[in-house]
């Protein structure tokens, strides 16, 4: 057997090609979403109609085929930038958890190992695709279609920055949380039709989990709900601040309790560790996805870790204050926009600009969510009951009421909402010094030192 | 393996009837046209209407006719959905998202649990089945003329809403203003459901 040797890569071009598509591939997703969410609106298409294609959008019988052309390249695109950061998120997650760990993890695809993802990819799409013979066929080989929609159908209204987002439901977040529900009627189908013991007991114990969580997650959200006055994610936005003393999370001390509920609640809705009980590998294997081999558990991969974003996004939208760039009001994006068909450049620039912001927001949440993995043990099924009914849905019920009572309080003292916004950001930034000095005291005490150059 | 064709005449004969009823009851009620010339031209929303409500159809034939009772749970869950995609064509997307949270995140999730729980669910015989072609063909013609008379004859509203109008608050302070006491009382109603659930469900424990 002849053996194939691959040309060993010069480390300076590997280095510059990761740097080069790692730069490239945000640029490209984020400008196609900020794009193509734009253009995809009526008046666009219509001056679109009217002046490329010479018709009179009003009479033209075609100009509603336009505009569902125009919404189907803005799905596709978004559906491509929900892969792409789910694998990116495996990738990175990949590489904290091996720091943390102490071990190498990735570096053989790229420089840093950045191109696993694509390479585990492939790979999955070239395994072969097994059904197990004892199971129902049709209903194992549609499970991971609801996972995938019910993930899908996020985006539909995950904002992306001022003006970028695929639709502005007036009932936004109400929306998420509802079709959220698709992805526990397919981790419930593929349980149960993988005909395994493993897999029906990941399966039920998914859903208890996702149907216990919606609880305390569902009146945490109603936290922020209350204090912006609509259901819409881009209303949510706008009724924060730029600043981390106008953002919900501190203006409020309950809407800091239902943030942590709220957060702890996604994390165990998304089966996260260490609420990943449905999969835990060292009692059910793999629980609802055991028997999926190939591209099906590629997708449940993707829902899973694609989940990572999605929530790190929906906590930064309803409590950290989304796009909102520091001295950009309401009014500069208008005043950039123009009087044109299509916005004037400087507009582009602020959009570019809430969306870095939101991306920088979003990431940093993420990382929280991967630390988190990788720093507490997994709980056991009856401790995650209790954490949810006895303390999660009082202590969730409680911050919906005291934020009843706040908001009377600001009407009469609108003062208090800052004065309770400045004191909860020094504090917290008084905590996160305190944590680094920690930190950096229990490191030297082991004779180590923090060293960041070997990353 | 028995013999299936006599059932099969049986059908046959009765899906024949069905449609001569069905044919014979529209030429009946249908009113022409008051304008008649070239149909509208097919918009896409027109389009979606259409496979919503395809979609909603086809799922409850689907839990109808199906002898699985997973596959019955699955197209309850297109029909849900289906019907969640109307009421967004009739403006009311809180109504719609609701529809989608309490039905198929509450009710179905449920239903799968509950069938996921018990074991041999797939041997149970199915209700539907026994029923037969005839009783079924009897049902249907007591209540097609019904069904048929009320879609023909009520003079529908076709108005087409310029744009999506938000519903939540208006609906927020009807239920707080005009109708508080039937929505207090539904709120009891649930109150006494949980209460009687925890009643039923409790194990009570001999005191030692």
């Amino acid at each position: 057997m002849a053996t194939v040797t691959l040309p060993k890569g010069n480390p300076r071009t590997k280095l510059l090609l990761t740097v080069a598509v790692a730069l490239a591939l945000p640029v490209i997703l984020f400008g196609a979403v900020l794009v193509l969410a734009t253009l995809a609106k009526p008046e666009p298409v219509q001056v679109f109609v009217r002046e490329v294609l010479g018709h009179d959008p009003a009479t033209w019988p075609y100009t509603g085929l336009v505009f569902a052309a125009v919404a189907a390249a803005l799905t596709f695109m978004i559906l491509n930038f929900g892969a792409v950061v789910a694998a990116v998120t495996i990738w990175w997650e990949m590489r904290v958890s091996s720091r943390m760990q102490s071990r190498i993890g990735y570096n053989r695809v790229g420089a840093g190992g950045f191109f696993q993802w694509i390479a585990d990819a492939v790979k999955l799409l070239l395994k072969e695709d097994l059904i197990p013979a004892e199971s129902d066929r049709m209903l194992f080989r549609a499970a991971p279609y609801f996972v995938f929609a019910g993930f899908g159908l996020i985006f539909v209204a995950l904002p992306f920055g001022e003006s970028v987002i695929a639709a502005d439901l007036n009932v936004g977040i109400y929306y998420i949380t509802a079709v959220t529900a698709l992805v526990v009627v397919g981790i419930l189908l593929a349980g149960w039709s993988s005909n395994s013991k493993w897999a029906l007991f990941g399966g039920m114990r998914s859903a208890a989990q996702v149907i216990s969580y919606e609880i305390p997650a569902g009146l945490a959200v109603m936290v922020p709900i209350l204090m912006a006055g609509t259901l819409s994610m881009q209303g949510i936005i706008r009724a924060q601040g730029a600043w981390p003393w106008q953002w919900f999370v501190f203006s409020n001390p309950a809407a800091l309790i239902a943030f942590v509920i709220f957060f702890i609640a996604q994390l165990a809705e998304s089966n996260r560790p260490p609420f990943d009980l449905p999969e835990a590998e060292s009692e059910l294997v793999a629980g609802y996805l055991a028997e999926y081999t190939a591209f099906r558990y590629a997708i449940f991969f993707l829902v899973e870790f694609g989940n990572v974003w999605i929530m790190s996004a929906i906590a930064v939208t309803l409590f950290f204050g989304g796009w909102q760039v520091p001295g950009v009001g309401a009014a500069a994006y208008e005043a950039a926009r123009g009087a044109g068909a299509l916005p004037a450049p400087a507009w582009w620039g602020l959009q570019v600009a809430s969306m870095a912001v939101f991306f920088v927001k979003t990431f940093l949440v993420m990382n929280l969510v991967i630390w988190i993995r990788w720093t507490f043990p997994r709980i056991r099924v009856d401790q995650m009951m209790n954490l949810c009914w006895k303390y999660l849905v009082p202590g969730a019920f409680a911050t919906f009421v005291a934020t009843l009572l706040w908001q009377i309080l600001v009407a009469r003292v609108p003062a208090a909402s800052t004065v309770s916004g400045v004191v909860l950001t020094v504090a917290a930034v008084l905590a996160l010094v305190q944590m680094l000095r920690l930190a950096k005291r229990n490191v030297e005490a082991g004779g180590d030192q923090v060293d960041l150059s070997n990353w | 393996m028995r013999s299936n064709t006599g059932k099969l005449v049986a059908w046959v004969a009765a899906a024949a009837l069905v449609v001569a009823f069905v044919v014979y009851m529209t030429k009946q009620v249908v009113v022409p046209p008051s304008e008649p010339g070239a149909a509208a031209p097919l918009t896409v929303p027109g389009v979606i209407f259409y496979v919503l409500a395809a979609i909603a159809v086809a799922g409850a034939v689907g839990v109808a006719v199906s002898r699985n009772i997973l596959y019955s749970a699955l197209g309850l869950l297109m029909a849900l959905l289906g019907a969640g995609g109307l009421y967004v064509f009739l403006s009311a997307d809180f109504v719609a998202i609701t529809q989608l949270l309490v039905y198929i995140g509450g009710v179905l999730v449920l239903v799968l649990f509950a069938v996921m729980l018990t074991s041999r669910i797939t041997d149970v015989k199915v209700s539907n089945t026994s029923f037969g072609p005839v009783g079924g063909a009897l049902l249907f013609v007591a209540a097609a003329p019904v069904l048929l008379a009320v879609a023909l004859l009520t003079p529908w509203a076709v108005r087409i809403p310029d744009a999506l109008a938000p519903t939540t608050a208006s609906i927020g302070n009807a239920f707080l203003t005009r109708w508080l006491l039937p929505f207090e009382v539904a709120s009891m109603v649930l109150l006494a459901t949980l209460v009687g659930a925890v009643v039923i469900a409790r194990k009570e424990l001999k005191a030692d």
